[in-house]
């Protein structure tokens, strides 16, 4: 009843683990052959044990639509992803690279406009851009970084390449997650880590620290460091929460905090306290009611006055999610060589931009192959799969994209690898992405590895856990 | 420390502690009504009377039978303080400071949280229903020795403590309140045909003394037969005895001495004191200690106002809801 290799079939994609029925990728044998000494109760208790820490150890997301029963529990599969280090290290510096840059355009774009001007990104782009914020124009925060923290989504297509899918500017979510998957697989699969040379990732919430006390605007050894959460209803409070603990920072919302002659203080049971750097989890738009959205309760009155002059730190800044947006992703790769005068090392996926009119034109004609992504949508939100669409909702999107082709782009269909999960009785392909964390400070620094999320429904392109999705550990490994 | 966390783990501390005393008064309290005749002016409804129940209650069902009475108590979610809502409430004031306690904490908290869900049965039988009472009590009392020995004893931890141990106060008073109460004739004639306690009182306080674990401190303490008079005096005055209000009290004054402003809320805190150092238990006992236990309590409740007024309600925040 043990697992038999030559029975998991990933068919034409590409399979983290496998090469072929019944061969395992090199750094995946030990594994593999450790696993296939499991007897099927063994199996089946570990998935059980499991299950019942992650109820214990209270890992949960929250879904909006489950009224009542808020928190649930994170589907968690317990066969790690494999990737080696020598990838790993190419892969490390393309997404470094990548930061770098993306930070010179925010930076640019609020302050010289260089890049508009020698007309490299069209002006017209910005000026459209739902997540530009005049507010934020002649902004020079410290390092002239504005995105400290970026989660970018990688997939693998069927020559086995990582490509680029987008980068999370704004308040990119997972990392507590990439942690306690490692903590769970450690609990339940101690034997695992016996034979392989695993890159720790336990360092996480210390960079984080250090990447958030570099913009503190005193130079302190121990500035006051605070995350700010929407509160127990938001999707990744548990996130916000974890890294508040792990980093030994207070976990605050809005109401917490209060804005003095333009500086931010938190309320203590002593009573007034300064607070120098903050790592909001809350979106621009709901940051500062005196700004942006009057009505919002989640955000703090003053907060922006206070930024922009300096008293603050607020990781990411606001406005960042400039860069963060579909449409612009295409101009990464002219973004890289703009500013770093470097050949790009990660690929983006090839895509086609509705507001040149012969690509919408192409875009129109071809609903059928393609995936159409709105601009600025994240979560698989508003998606068009085109493939798997019906005539109806493909005519529906071919409607929505004349009327606003800046709000949309598209790319080919791109495979998705795969990677075994343990099923009922047997090890499934089921495919998977991988968002890791990219921090820049002072200095930058990427996670060994990252978040593997998993289309758990057999077939399914569809990764994210609001709709359905799982994740595993990810191992980077030494040979 | 954030006033609004201060808050939430002050809460977590009171919840985790009703959680364990609901269990305890639920455990010794049908233990000894094996051990009385039926008819007594003791009977289930008292139960409800300690834990200050009745309004809702009385809305919900018509008879007082052991079924529902339990029931209530347990599981019933329409009553804020039942079991299963206090742990609801300590998990949810755990789940939402989890950045200042310890993770193990967090989890035995969300632990006993699921094996109550998962067993919850409002049929369940005596011998079930001894069984989870028991392991509540384990487990709450596994959690308070992971937050004595892995938590810090910073800000967080006294304000913890404070909520533990004025929540502690409050029960061992209205305990004392139910042993009192039934045994005096007045009170203990509420139906013609009730049989008289008297000959019974010594069970009744022994299992005061047992449902607050104190049965054998006392014994060590006293060394003297259980009378009443000196189980109140007991559980009043003495301040070694963990549960006892003079040593709650006095671990009160010890966390509080931590905090800063602390001075309106250590006086509610002497003014308590007074009041249960000073009480002539003799005399009360002669002649009914309704109105002292009544205020007792209501000075008890007032060290909650104090520490809700000077650290939960900052300035500002009074100024926002202004």
């Amino acid at each position: 009843m043990a697992i038999n290799w030559k029975n998991y079939n990933p068919g034409e994609f590409y399979d983290e683990l496998i090469s072929s029925p019944g061969y395992p990728r090199k750094a995946a044998r030990k594994l593999t052959k450790y696993l296939a000494s499991l007897s099927h109760e063994e199996l089946k208790q570990r998935k059980a044990t499991i299950e019942h820490a992650i109820k214990t150890m209270g890992i949960s997301f929250t879904v909006y639509s489950e009224a009542g029963n808020i928190d649930r529990q994170w589907p968690f599969d317990l066969i790690p992803r494999i990737i080696t280090q020598k990838e790993w290290d190419h892969t490390s510096d393309g997404l470094k690279q990548r930061l770098r840059a993306l930070n010179c355009f925010v930076h640019d774009v609020y302050n010289d406009g260089k890049i508009l001007k020698d007309k490299v990104v069209p002006a017209d782009l910005i000026k459209k851009s739902k997540n530009f914020r005049k507010e934020c124009v002649g902004m020079k925060p410290l390092h002239e970084v504005w995105a400290h923290i970026c989660g970018t989504d990688l997939i693998r297509d069927k020559d086995g390449e990582f490509y680029v899918l987008e980068d999370n500017l704004r308040v990119p979510s997972g990392v507590s997650y990439m942690l306690e998957n490692r903590t769970v697989t450690k609990r339940v699969f101690p034997e695992l880590f016996e034979n392989y040379n695993i890159q720790p990732i336990t360092d996480y919430p210390t960079q984080l620290f250090d990447t958030l006390a570099a913009i503190s605007p005193k130079p302190k050894d121990f500035p006051e460091v605070v995350v700010l959460t929407p509160g127990i209803f938001n999707s990744a409070y548990f996130e916000h929460s974890y890294l508040a603990q792990q980093m030994g920072c207070e976990l605050v919302q809005g109401s917490d905090l209060y804005v003095e002659d333009d500086h931010v203080f938190m309320k203590t049971i002593e009573g007034l306290a300064p607070v120098d750097v903050i790592y909001r989890r809350i979106d621009d738009l709901f940051l500062d009611p005196e700004v942006f959205n009057p009505d919002s309760a989640l955000g703090v009155p003053g907060l922006m006055r206070a930024w922009l002059k300096g008293n603050v730190g607020l990781a990411n800044a606001p406005g960042a999610g400039v860069a963060d947006d579909k449409v612009i992703y295409t101009y990464v790769p002219k973004m890289i060589k703009y500013y770093l005068d470097e050949e790009p090392i990660l690929p983006n996926v090839p895509s086609f931009l509705c507001t040149d009119k012969a690509q919408m034109q192409h875009v129109i004609q071809n609903l059928d192959k393609l995936v159409v992504k709105p601009a600025n949508e994240s979560g698989g939100y508003g998606m068009l799969i085109g493939p798997q669409a019906s005539k109806k909702e493909r005519a529906e999107f071919a409607r929505r994209i004349r009327a606003n082709p800046r709000e949309y782009m598209a790319q080919p269909l791109i495979s998705l690898s795969t990677s075994p999960v343990l099923g009922e009785n047997t090890m499934e392909p089921r495919h998977v992405d991988l968002r890791p964390f990219i921090l820049q400070g002072s200095k930058p620094y990427v996670t060994a590895g990252g978040l593997t999320r998993v289309a758990m429904v057999k077939g399914s392109y569809v990764v994210n856990s609001s709709q359905g999705g799982g994740s595993k550990d990810t191992w980077i490994v030494r040979e | 420390m954030l006033s609004s966390v201060a808050e939430r783990v002050y809460w977590l501390g009171r919840y985790l502690e009703r959680v364990e005393s609901s269990a305890r008064l639920l455990k010794v309290y049908s233990a000894m009504l094996f051990d009385l005749p039926r008819g007594t002016s003791l009977d289930w409804s008292t139960l409800i009377d300690i834990v200050g129940g009745n309004d809702i209650y009385d809305k919900k069902y018509q008879s007082y039978d052991e079924k529902q009475v339990v029931k209530f108590l347990l599981v019933d979610t329409d009553y804020p303080n039942s079991i299963f809502n206090s742990l609801i409430m300590a998990r949810e004031n755990a789940r939402t400071t989890r950045e200042v306690i310890p993770s193990e904490t967090w989890e035995q908290v969300n632990a006993i949280y699921h094996v109550l869900k998962d067993n919850l049965n409002p049929r369940m039988g005596r011998a079930a229903r001894y069984q989870l009472l028991e392991e509540i009590i384990t487990d709450s009392q596994r959690i308070e020795g992971l937050f004595v020995s892995s938590m810090s004893h910073n800000k967080a931890y006294s304000f913890i403590e404070l909520g533990r141990k004025l929540e502690r106060a409050d029960m061992t008073s209205r305990l004392v309140d139910v042993g009192s109460i039934n045994l005096l004739p007045e009170f203990s004639s509420k139906s013609q045909e009730r049989v008289s306690l008297e000959p019974y009182e010594n069970i009744v306080w022994m299992n005061v003394l047992r449902c607050l674990g104190a049965f054998q401190a006392y014994r060590q303490q006293v060394q003297n037969r259980v009378s009443g008079r000196k189980v109140v005096r007991f559980l009043l005055q003495d301040e070694e005895f963990p549960r006892s209000i003079g040593f709650c009290l006095s671990e009160l004054v010890f966390h509080l001495e931590k905090l800063p402003n602390n001075d309106d809320v250590i006086r509610a805190v002497a003014r308590v004191k007074r009041i249960s150092i000073d009480a002539k238990v003799d005399s009360l006992v002669e002649k009914g200690l309704l109105e002292f236990i009544d205020e007792l309590q209501i000075s008890i409740a007032d060290i909650h106002e104090e520490i809700t007024r000077i650290w939960f309600n900052s300035e500002i925040r009074q100024e926002e809801a202004a």
